[in-house]
Parts: structure tokens; sequence; C-alpha cells
């Protein structure tokens, strides 16, 4: 487990991170997200003990690690931009903190020999990192951090440079491999997508506080903010109300509590369908529906329709008083 | 796109000739020079003992430059790069020093601080140490002429390759000194070798200081550079020109070793 307790840390005037606390439960998969500058890698940094904290206390496994320097910490880190070795092929690499701890050669070579098959790099030993793909080199960064068996596993963005394809590759197996290690991982990105399909908790950053953390359902459909909301999903404005746009059903004739609509513009997206439309105070409103409730209104631009907000299925759907 | 065919050429022409006439042709000369009496002249003129002490001599003193000023070019690249500390900026000017002033100031400086009447001079001089117009002094001379090269070569590198790579290898459990050495050393590799090629060739053709603090004297303080001086005088022209000769040998010889040195294709 990981215990951040009050940490507040300042770079001159700038409060990266501002009085936050937040428990990291053993074995689970915690994505820290927030738009940039929120301090979330700062937050991250801090565990790891790459930054210090000007106030405030971090513990991992029960042990004060607050001012513990990195080495002691028990940790594996992971960089967005990989830091790999460039001088060293991958077999060094991953041998880098066995062979600091002065392991013997056998053990070393069975391990790295066995990390490079689970993170799918057997074969490539003797390259070096120019000569791999971004993603093979986050990999190569992983199997690196994993070798010294981490108590915790931080990730900085660790997709954050590779392309959409290679990301969502990585992202199912980062989740394969947690899976099956369980080694507690805590993952800053500033993608929700990212967050909501790889974590089992998510704690939302912003302007250097924790604004909630929580399971990922829990945190979509019980924002406790505005800004909780608008980061994890898309938000639209109905009769003075944040709502989420799949919750807003739209029907042809007059309803009770519904509000009365133009279509200004319908665009469709497969089997999804997105729908523009402006309400008779001139407030725009954005509707998803599915493409055979689409074709059921045979909505079209122009016509006049009304909306209501109708958490269909969903038990406790998000809505939110506008401020 | 005819115009900018000829534009290339015509500045290549320009860049070529301006090079040839100021380096070239004068280098060749000193060679064409060199062996116009004949192989045997040459022999004679660089082996009397005066030419062989200068030699050795030369060696010498870059022998202890080059490294000392190497460890030192390294640890203030270091502390320029990756330190947080007060006066910083004045440390960056420092450095520079030895670029912007004259080596011969250099050297007034050093006989005002080291020789007999100098506050060190008369210290070291009581415990029976002499460093004006003796080989310390000329070391001295020569380190402090060379500063900037080794720092000037390996703070780019530095900036360029970030710090995290050593954060990573903290990370890992490697101290500060196992991430120097199996880290940013080897990162640095190169930026190091140019800048002891550069060290080493200006210590050896370094004239100013180290004459004004040597003393001249034939068969002690004195190197290839202060010989090809001396023979110049005394219009020993065929002795100057082969102890220069063996001078530009030494500096193409360097030039040679930087060339082949160049890093290998390690991209990013």
């Amino acid at each position: 487990m990981i215990t951040v307790q009050g940490v507040t840390k300042r770079y001159g005037a700038f409060r990266a991170l501002d009085d936050v606390s937040l428990t990291i439960p053993d074995g689970s998969l915690t994505a820290l997200l927030g738009p940039s500058g929120s301090g979330k890698s700062t937050l991250l940094r801090t565990i790891a003990g790459l930054e210090a904290p000007d106030a405030g206390t971090v513990t991992i496994a029960g042990a004060d690690a607050t001012r513990l320097p990195p080495q002691e910490r028990g940790i594996g880190f992971v960089f967005q931009h990989y830091a790999a070795f460039k001088h060293m092929s991958v077999r060094d690499n991953v041998a880098f903190g066995l062979s600091i701890r002065h392991r013997p050669k056998a053990e070393i070579r069975e391990r790295v020999g066995e990390l490079l098959r689970v993170v799918g790099l057997d074969g490539y030993q003797d390259r070096y990192p120019g000569q791999l793909s971004g993603g093979q080199r986050q990999r190569m960064a992983l199997a690196r951090a994993l070798a010294v068996e981490p108590t915790v596993l931080l990730l900085d963005e660790p997709f954050g440079a590779l392309d959409a394809k290679v990301r969502a590759e990585l992202r199912a197996w980062l989740r394969r491999l947690h899976d099956e290690v369980h080694v507690t991982t805590v993952l800053v990105t500033h993608d929700q997508e990212e967050a909501m399909d790889v974590a089992d908790r998510i704690a939302v950053l912003n302007g250097g506080r924790v604004e909630q953390d929580g399971r990922p359902r829990e945190l979509y459909e019980d924002p406790a903010s505005e800004f909780v909301m608008g980061f994890l999903g898309p938000v639209t404005r109905l009769g003075g109300r944040l709502v989420r746009p799949h919750d807003v059903a739209l029907s042809g004739a007059p309803v009770d509590g519904a509000a009365e609509t133009m279509v200004t513009r319908v665009v469709h997206l497969g089997f999804e369908v997105r729908a523009e439309l402006v309400g008779r105070d001139g407030e725009p409103l954005e509707v998803q529906l599915t493409r055979s409730e689409a074709d059921e209104l045979e909505l079209a631009r122009g016509d006049i329709v009304w909306a209501r907000w109708a958490p269909g299925g969903v038990s406790r759907a998000a809505a939110l008083e506008a401020a | 796109m005819r115009t900018d065919r000829s534009w290339r050429i015509g500045l290549r022409v320009l860049a070529l000739g301006y090079l040839a006439v100021l380096l070239l042709v004068p280098v060749g000369l000193v060679f064409w020079r060199t062996f116009e009496p004949g192989a045997g002249a040459v022999w004679n003129a660089v082996s009397t003992p005066a030419a062989i002490h200068a030699f050795w001599l030369t060696l010498e003193i870059a022998a202890i430059a080059v490294p000392l000023n190497t460890l030192l070019g390294i640890v203030t690249a270091l502390a320029l790069v990756r330190g947080r500390f007060r006066g910083k900026w004045l440390l960056e000017a420092v450095i520079d020093l030895p670029f912007a002033i004259s080596p011969i100031v250099i050297g007034l400086a050093l006989i005002l601080v080291y020789g007999s009447g100098g506050w060190a001079g008369r210290w070291l001089g009581q415990h029976g140490f002499q460093v004006i117009f003796a080989v310390p002094g000329m070391v001295l001379a020569t380190v402090f002429v060379c500063v900037p090269f080794v720092v000037r070569e390996v703070a780019p590198v530095l900036r360029e390759i970030g710090d995290e790579q050593e954060q990573a290898a903290a990370t890992l459990g490697a101290s500060r000194m196992q991430a120097f050495w199996r880290i940013t050393l080897p990162a640095i590799r190169w930026g190091v070798a140019y800048g002891v090629v550069l060290t080493t060739a200006r210590a050896i053709g370094e004239f100013g200081a180290v004459s004004v603090v040597s003393g001249k004297i034939a068969g002690q303080t004195e190197t290839l550079t202060l010989l090809v001086e001396k023979r110049f005088q005394n219009f020993d022209l065929a002795g100057a020109y082969a102890a220069s000769a063996l001078l530009a040998v030494i500096a193409l010889g360097t030039l040679l070793a930087m060339t082949l040195l160049k890093p290998r294709k390690e991209s990013s």
C-alpha cells in the first residue's frame, strides 16, 4: 500500500501539489488522471523519490519513505521517453538493476531471458535501443523496471509517445501483465479512455489537488465535481443541468418535462449517431444516439424534437446542477 | 534552378579557396621548405639534444595538462549543467576567460602570483619550490589556457542527454558514482574525446603564456614552439622549419585521431 499524506510541492510561487492525500491499495492498478500541469507527474515522482515534497509524508508498504532516496524505495519506474541506456544492449539494459546488486551471472542471465519472454522481446537481446521501435523500447524499459522485483511499479505517461495503435496494444498487454504479476502499479495519464480501460482505480487531479478517487465506474456515474464529470467523458447542458450526451432521450412529439429543440447537425459515426441541437433559448445541446434510435426518429437537420434527461438502464446516471 | 546551382558552386569555390589561401598553402609550404635541403638535414635539425629535449618536454607538459584538464573539465561541466547553486553565471563566464584573455596576459598574471615577488611564489620559494622559469609554471600556464576545451565539448552533450537516464539508474538502485561510471560517462564519451583532442592540440601548440613563464632556458624550459621561435630569431631558418614540421606532424596526428574517433551512428 502507498499512502500519501498532506503532500505539498512548490516550484517558486507555483504549487504543483497542494496538500495531497491519497491511498493506493496493494495490488491495484491506479491511474493518476488529469490535464497537464495538474500535478499528476509530480505526485508520481514524489512517490518515487525523484522529487522531495516541501511538506507531507509518503509511506510505501508501511515504511515511511519520505526521506528515502529512490534507490532504497523498492520501486520500478518507467519514463514517458523510455530513458533507455542507449550505449547498452537490450540484455544489459534489463540486467542493469541486477548487475548493480551483484547478483550471480547465471541468475541474471536466467532472469533477463525470462523477462524478455514476458515482454515479447525474446531474440532482441543483442540489439541496441536505437534499433528498436518506440513500443519495443517501452517494453524493454518495463522489463528493466520489473527485473529488480519492485514492490511498486510507477509508470509516467508510459504510452504517451507512441502512436494510437501501439498504445492500445500496450495498454491491453499491461493489463494482462498486471493480472499475472500483481505488483501495485501507479500509472500517470492525461487520457481518460486509457485510465478507464486499464486501471481499477482512478484518482483525478486538477490544479495540484485530488478532485476525487475511486473505481472508474463510480467516478463516471457519480462524479464529485463538474471537473471530474467533464474530464471523464463528454458533457452537455440540458435545462441548466450537466448531463452525459448519451443520457438524453429525443422524441418527435412533446413530452412532459422535455425541452423543445431544433436539430442543427447530424453526424453518422457507424453505430453511433451524434446530433447537435439548439434549444429555444439558443443553448446548444449535444446528444448521442444509437443508429436505430436515429432512424426511428428520421432525424434530419431542421427537425423540431423534444429532449429530456433519461438515464436509460444506468442505475445512477451522472447529472450535476450546473454552476 | 540554374542560378541556384551556380550560386552553390560559387560558394563552395569561395570557401575552399579561403581555406586554401589561409591554411593549406602556408602549412604545405612549411613542409616543402623543410624537406628542400633533403631528409638528412631535417633529421639533423630535429635530433640535436636541444630539439630532443624540447620534444620530450612538450609531451611531458601535455601528459600532465591533458588528464588534469579532462578531469577538471568533466567535473565543471557536470556542475554547470546539473548543479543548482548561486553564482553559476560567474563560473560560466570564468570558464571562457582563457579564450578571452591573451595568452601573454595569462603568463604575466602567473608571474605576478607565482614569481619570486608574488605572494604564492615567495611562500613556495621559501620551501624550495620554483614555479616561474621552471617546468611547473609551464604546466600551470598550459593548464590555464586549455581549461575551456573539455568543458565546452562536454556541457552541450550533458544538456542534450538530459538526466532521465541517470534518474532511471537511480530507481534501479545505482548510487551516484555507479550512475556516473555506467551511464553518464559512456553517454558523454565522444564529447570527452573531442575535448581531449582539442586540449592536446592546444597544449602542444601553446606559445604565448608558456613563453612568458618559461624563461626559455635551452635544454631545460624550452618546448618545441619556443625552439621554433629561437631558431627563427637566430636566422636558422632550416632548423625552424624542421621543428615546425615536427609540431605540424603531431598536430595533424591529433586531428587524424579526432576524425577517426568520430562517433559511429547511434540513432536516438
